[in-house]
């Protein structure tokens, strides 16, 4: 399946990008795929214990499965305001 | 007409217009906290030049629109204006603007700190501050670094 990963603040920065589709295996969870990404974007690998997640504009936590076409925010400390 | 005004803005916060809109002969009081740039120094002894805000608009706007439906919950408030800016914003410059109409002047006190501890805590907006070397840096607050 297919899911949708969106970057913001730092993680964009390091990564040189706002967004990018992960290819996971069925029946996998949000751990899964930070997982994968800490291969695929080692320079996020030391920023990734420090995030929140956040399914279809929702947070929810790290094991929460995942479906095709899921949008999947990675969501660092906020600083509004 | 709704007698909320929720919006995030890539634009200067406009303060005058947020008044007249929540003014209302409801209210007895009417409470205006502005979030603004202050002037700061880093580790390395640069000057902060601006601060720039990122949202992710999509979560944020319905998250600022929950916050002030929580805010009617615990406060008798006439109306209300939550605005808060995205891009560059200069010295002095509102980042965040809350106007809270109520019958009561400590209620819309108390309603303006609610709704701003309320953005602070989980909104999802980033604050990134512009050094005068042209640094950045992302604000984490509560992160060991």
């Amino acid at each position: 399946m297919l899911i949708n990963v969106r970057l913001f603040a730092l993680l964009k920065d390091r990564a040189g990008a706002d967004h990018f589709s992960l290819d996971l295996p069925e029946k996998s969870t949000i751990a899964h795929a930070i997982e994968q990404l800490r291969h695929r974007l080692p320079a996020l690998a030391d920023h990734l214990n420090h995030i929140a997640f956040a399914l279809n504009r929702s947070y929810t936590q790290s094991n929460t499965p995942l479906q095709d076409g899921d949008e999947l925010a990675l969501i660092p400390p906020v600083s509004g305001g | 007409m709704s007698d909320d005004w929720i919006d995030i803005l890539p634009t200067a916060l406009p303060t005058s217009q947020a008044i007249d809109f929540v003014s209302d002969s409801r209210a007895g009081g009417i409470a205006l906290f502005l979030g603004t740039t202050r002037s700061e120094k880093n580790a390395q002894g640069h000057d902060l030049r601006s601060l720039e805000y990122e949202a992710y608009l999509e979560m944020a706007l319905p998250q600022l629109q929950t916050r002030a439906q929580a805010a009617r919950s615990q406060c008798p408030i006439v109306k209300q204006v939550i605005l808060h800016r995205t891009g560059r914003v200069e010295f002095s410059q509102p980042s965040v603007l809350i106007a809270v109409a109520s019958p009561h002047r400590h209620e819309a006190f108390a309603a303006c700190r609610f709704i701003i501890d309320a953005i602070k805590a989980d909104v999802a907006i980033w604050k990134k501050e512009i050094w005068s070397d042209g640094s950045g840096t992302w604000v984490q607050p509560n992160v060991a670094t």
